[in-house]
C-alpha cells in the first residue's frame, strides 16, 4: 500500500525529515507518535502533496506509483485522504456542496460520471447520523464558526464520504474532549476493512485506546527511532520522549 | 511544440472567452468618425421626430467642449474618437416584424451565446429584447407582456410608438451634460430596451436584454429607460458580449430608472464583454452611466451587477432617493484578471426622509489587473433618520494584482446612521490546498473559493441567471493560478 525508503525533506533551509521510512500494508493502522517538533506534521504535508517542502533524497510508493510526482488531487483521487489538524474555513461555500464537488472531482479523475443526488443526500444523512452530526451543521459555510470538535468530526464525515483508501489523521485528537474523541475514534473504527490503511499522528497515547495500531513507530529529530506494538505507545505513556530526544 | 499540445493550448484560448466569435453577416453603416452630419444620419435612420434630433445635437455640441472624467484610476491612451463608427446594422436585421424574419445568421449567433431567441425554446418566463450592434433585432413575448399592460420594447420602437413617455422621462435621471461618456451616448444612441409598467402591476415574467457587439470598430451606445409606476414591479436583466478583435472598442451606455410611488424595480447585469488578451490588447471600454430615481414614497430599486468582461470599466450605477422611505440597494461583484482595469462602485444619494440605502461590494482581483471601488454616500440635509450600510471585501490572488476602496462620505444631517466596513484578503495557500486535497484541482478551487467570497451578491440575482453567472465567475479566473 504505503512504502517509505529514506526519505529526506528539507523546508527552508532546515532539514527536517532525515531519512525516514517504513512500510504500511493494506488494512493496517500504524502510528507515529513524538515529540513537538520531530516532523509529524511534515511527513502527513509531504505525503498529502503540500507545496512548500524540498525532497532531498528517498522516494514513497503508493500502490506502486510514486507518490512525490503526483499533484495533490491526483493523490486524493487515487485514495488518498488527510484528515487536517488544523482544518480550513471556506466563507460562503456550504459544506455538503464541498463534499459533493469534492467527491464529483474525484470521480470524474477516475473517469466516472457525477453522482446522483438522491444517493449522495442519502448517504450524507446515515453518515451524518453515525457521527453524530446534526444536518444544519453541513449547511453552514466549511468550518466557519465551528469549535474544534466540530471541525475534527466534519474532517471524519468528509473521510467517511469520501471512502479513501488511505487515511493519515494529523493530530485529530488534540482539542477533543473524551467524548467527541470515543465519537471520532468509532467513526474511524467503522471505517476500517482488509483493504483501507491508516496512519494515524499523535502526540498522546490516548487516542491509541480507542484506535488499537497494529504498529507503533517512534519519530524523533527526522527519523523514525524505534518501532513495537501497541505496548509501545503505553511505554511512552508513562516514560515520556525525554530518552529519545536526550539520545539526539 | 507537439501539435497535441498546440491544439490543447488554442482550445483552451477559446474557452478562456467563449463569446469572442464574429458572426460574418453584411451591414449597413454610417461612416466613420463623429460630426453633426453623423447625428442627423443616426436620426433620420430611426426616423425620429424633431425634438429628439434637437437633443441629440444640443448633446453632441456640448459633448464637444467637456473634458474626459480623470478621477478614476484608469490608465488607457486617450480616445480617438473619429476612428469609430458611430451607427452599424445588420443589412437584413432592420425593424423584423416577427421573429420568423429575423435573419438566420442572428438567430444562431445569439442560440450559440446561450440565448435562443425562439420562444418555445427559451427559459420559461423570461422575454428578451436583443441588440447586434446599433439595432434591436428581436423583441420576444412581446404580446404576452401587452395582455399585462407592460411596454417592453426597442427604445427606437417606443419613440414611435409611445413618443410622450419618452419625452416626460428621457434625459431626466441622467441629463445629457452629466458626463463626457452619457453626453456622448445622448447625442449618437441608437438602441436599447424601454419599459413600462403601468400602476399596480407585477410584471409577469422577467425582462432582459441581451447586447452584442459585432461589427469591428464599432461603438455600441445603447439606451434603456425603464419606469415602474406607482406599485408597479419589474426585474429586469443585461447580458453583453463581443468578439475578440485586437483595437479597442467604446462601449458607453446609458441607464435611466424611475420608480413611483410604492414600485420595485431589479435591475441585474452579467457584463461580460471581451476583456483583452492577456497582454492587455483589445478589448472593451466600458464607460457606463447608470443611475435610478426613486421618484416616490416607498420606491426601491436594486442594482446586482457581476462584471467579468472588458477591458476597461467604468461605472457607478446609483440610486437618488427623493421619495421618503425609498430604498437604494447595490450589490457587485468585479472580477478583473489580465491586464484588466475596474474603477466601479455606486452613489446613494439620500434626500428624502427615513431613506435607506445598503452597498454591498465584492472586488476580486487576479493577473496583472486593478480593481477599485469608488461609492459615495451623500445625506442632503432634509434627509432625517437616512440610514446606510456600506460593505466593501476585496480578495486578491497571485502578487501582481492591486484592489482599492473609495469610499466618500457626504453627511449633512446629523440624525442619519452611516456603517462602513471593509475587509481585503487573499485566497489562501492554506485553501487552496484544503480543496486539493478533496481532490479539487487548483482553478476549480479557485472558482468555489470565490464565488463562497460572492455568495452574498449572487444571492440577489434572479433564479435563472444565477448558475450562469456561478460558472462565469469561475471561467474569468481561469489561468490565474499557477
Amino acid at each position: 500500500m504505503l512504502e517509505i525508503r529514506n526519505l529526506h525533506v528539507r523546508a527552508g533551509d532546515k532539514d527536517i525529515l532525515k531519512g525516514l521510512s517504513f512500510h504500511l500494508k493494506p488494512g493496517e493502522v500504524h502510528a507515529i507518535m513524538g515529540p513537538n517538533g520531530a516532523g509529524k506534521s511534515t511527513l502527513s504535508h509531504v505525503l498529502a502533496g503540500r507545496e512548500g517542502y524540498e525532497i532531498t533524497d528517498g522516494e514513497v510508493v503508493f500502490d506502486g506509483k510514486d507518490l512525490l510526482e503526483m499533484e495533490p488531487e491526483e493523490r486524493a483521487a487515487l485514495g488518498l485522504f488527510l484528515a487536517f489538524q488544523y482544518p480550513v474555513e471556506i466563507p460562503g461555500v456550504q459544506t455538503s456542496t464541498f463534499l459533493k464537488t469534492a467527491i464529483n472531482a474525484q470521480r470524474k479523475f477516475r473517469g466516472e460520471g457525477e453522482i446522483e443526488a438522491l444517493d449522495f443526500l442519502k448517504t450524507l444523512k446515515k453518515t451524518l447520523k453515525s457521527l453524530n452530526i446534526p444536518e444544519d451543521m453541513i449547511k453552514r459555510p466549511v468550518n466557519v464558526g465551528f469549535s474544534g470538535g466540530e471541525k475534527k468530526r466534519i474532517e471524519i464525515l468528509q473521510m467517511a464520504m469520501l471512502q479513501p483508501r488511505f487515511g493519515i489523521l494529523d493530530e485529530t485528537d488534540s482539542g477533543l474532549d473524551i467524548d467527541a474523541m470515543r465519537i471520532v475514534a468509532d467513526g474511524i473504527n467503522a471505517l476500517r476493512t482488509p483493504e483501507r490503511s491508516f496512519l494515524v499522528i499523535t502526540h498522546y497515547q490516548r487516542l491509541l485506546d480507542y484506535i488499537v495500531p497494529d504498529q507503533v513507530h517512534v519519530l524523533a529529530d527526522g527519523r523514525i527511532v524505534e518501532s513495537g506494538g501497541p505496548e509501545l505507545a503505553k511505554k511512552l505513556e508513562a516514560d515520556g520522549y525525554a530518552a529519545y530526544e536526550r539520545a539526539q | 511544440m507537439t501539435t497535441d499540445t498546440q491544439t490543447r493550448e488554442l482550445v483552451e484560448a477559446l474557452r478562456k472567452y467563449e463569446a469572442g466569435f464574429e458572426t460574418d453577416i453584411e451591414s449597413v453603416k454610417a461612416p466613420k468618425g463623429l460630426n453633426e452630419e453623423i447625428i442627423r444620419f443616426i436620426s433620420a435612420k430611426k426616423k425620429e421626430p424633431q425634438w429628439l434630433f434637437d437633443w441629440r445635437l444640443k448633446a453632441y455640441r456640448r459633448w464637444l467642449k467637456m473634458p474626459e472624467p480623470d478621477w478614476a484610476k484608469l490608465d488607457f491612451s486617450p480616445i480617438d474618437y473619429q476612428e469609430s463608427y458611430y451607427y452599424a446594422a445588420p443589412k437584413t436585421g432592420e425593424a423584423p416584424k416577427s421573429l420568423d424574419e429575423v435573419d438566420p445568421k442572428l438567430l444562431e449567433t445569439y442560440e450559440k451565446l446561450g440565448i435562443p431567441l425562439k420562444e418555445q425554446a427559451m427559459l420559461a418566463g423570461v422575454a428578451v429584447d436583443a441588440v447586434f450592434d446599433s439595432v434591436s433585432v428581436a423583441t420576444t413575448f412581446k404580446d404576452k407582456l401587452a395582455e399585462a399592460g407592460v411596454i417592453f420594447c426597442p427604445i427606437s420602437e417606443a419613440v414611435q410608438n409611445h413618443p410622450d413617455l419618452v419625452r416626460k422621462y428621457l434625459g431626466t435621471v441622467v441629463p445629457f451634460a452629466d458626463n463626457k461618456h452619457a453626453c456622448l451616448n445622448s447625442a449618437v444612441f441608437t438602441d436599447g430596451s424601454f419599459v413600462y409598467v403601468p400602476p399596480g402591476v407585477r410584471c409577469p415574467m422577467e425582462l432582459s436584454t441581451y447586447f452584442r457587439i459585432n461589427e469591428m470598430n464599432t461603438g455600441q451606445f445603447e439606451r434603456t429607460l425603464i419606469i415602474a409606476d406607482k406599485g408597479a414591479y419589474v426585474s429586469y436583466l443585461e447580458g453583453c458580449t463581443a468578439p475578440m478583435r485586437d483595437e479597442n472598442q467604446l462601449h458607453a451606455a446609458v441607464v435611466e430608472l424611475i420608480a413611483h410611488d410604492d414600485a420595485e424595480i431589479k435591475y441585474s447585469t452579467v457584463q461580460n464583454w471581451y476583456p483583452g488578451d492577456e497582454n492587455g490588447k483589445g478589448g472593451i471600454y466600458n464607460f457606463v452611466t447608470k443611475r435610478g430615481l426613486c421618484e416616490g414614497r416607498n420606491a426601491h430599486i436594486s442594482w446586482t451587477q457581476i462584471e467579468t468582461g472588458s477591458a476597461i470599466t467604468w461605472k457607478y450605477p446609483s440610486c437618488i432617493l427623493k421619495g421618503d422611505c425609498s430604498t437604494g440597494e447595490f450589490y457587485s461583484v468585479a472580477i478583473t484578471n489580465g491586464r484588466q482595469q475596474a474603477d466601479t462602485g455606486t452613489k446613494m444619494i439620500h434626500i428624502g426622509k427615513n431613506t435607506n440605502s445598503r452597498i454591498i461590494s465584492k472586488g476580486i482581483a487576479a493577473g496583472r489587473s486593478d480593481s477599485t471601488y469608488r461609492g459615495l454616500v451623500k445625506i442632503m440635509p432634509n434627509a432625517d433618520g437616512a440610514r446606510n450600510f456600506t460593505q466593501c471585501d476585496s480578495l486578491l490572488i497571485g502578487e501582481t494584482c492591486g484592489a482599492h476602496t473609495v469610499p466618500y462620505i457626504e453627511c449633512k444631517n446629523p440624525k442619519a446612521n452611516l456603517e462602513h466596513e471593509a475587509t481585503t484578503s487573499r485566497i489562501s495557500e492554506d485553501q487552496l490546498f484544503y480543496c486539493r486535497q478533496r481532490g479539487i484541482p487548483a482553478e476549480e478551487a479557485v472558482g468555489l473559493v470565490v464565488n463562497g467570497f460572492c455568495r452574498e451578491v449572487m444571492q440577489h440575482l434572479p433564479m435563472e441567471f444565477a448558475v450562469e453567472a456561478q460558472k462565469l465567475v469561475s471561467i474569468s479566473l481561469e489561468g490565474s493560478v499557477g
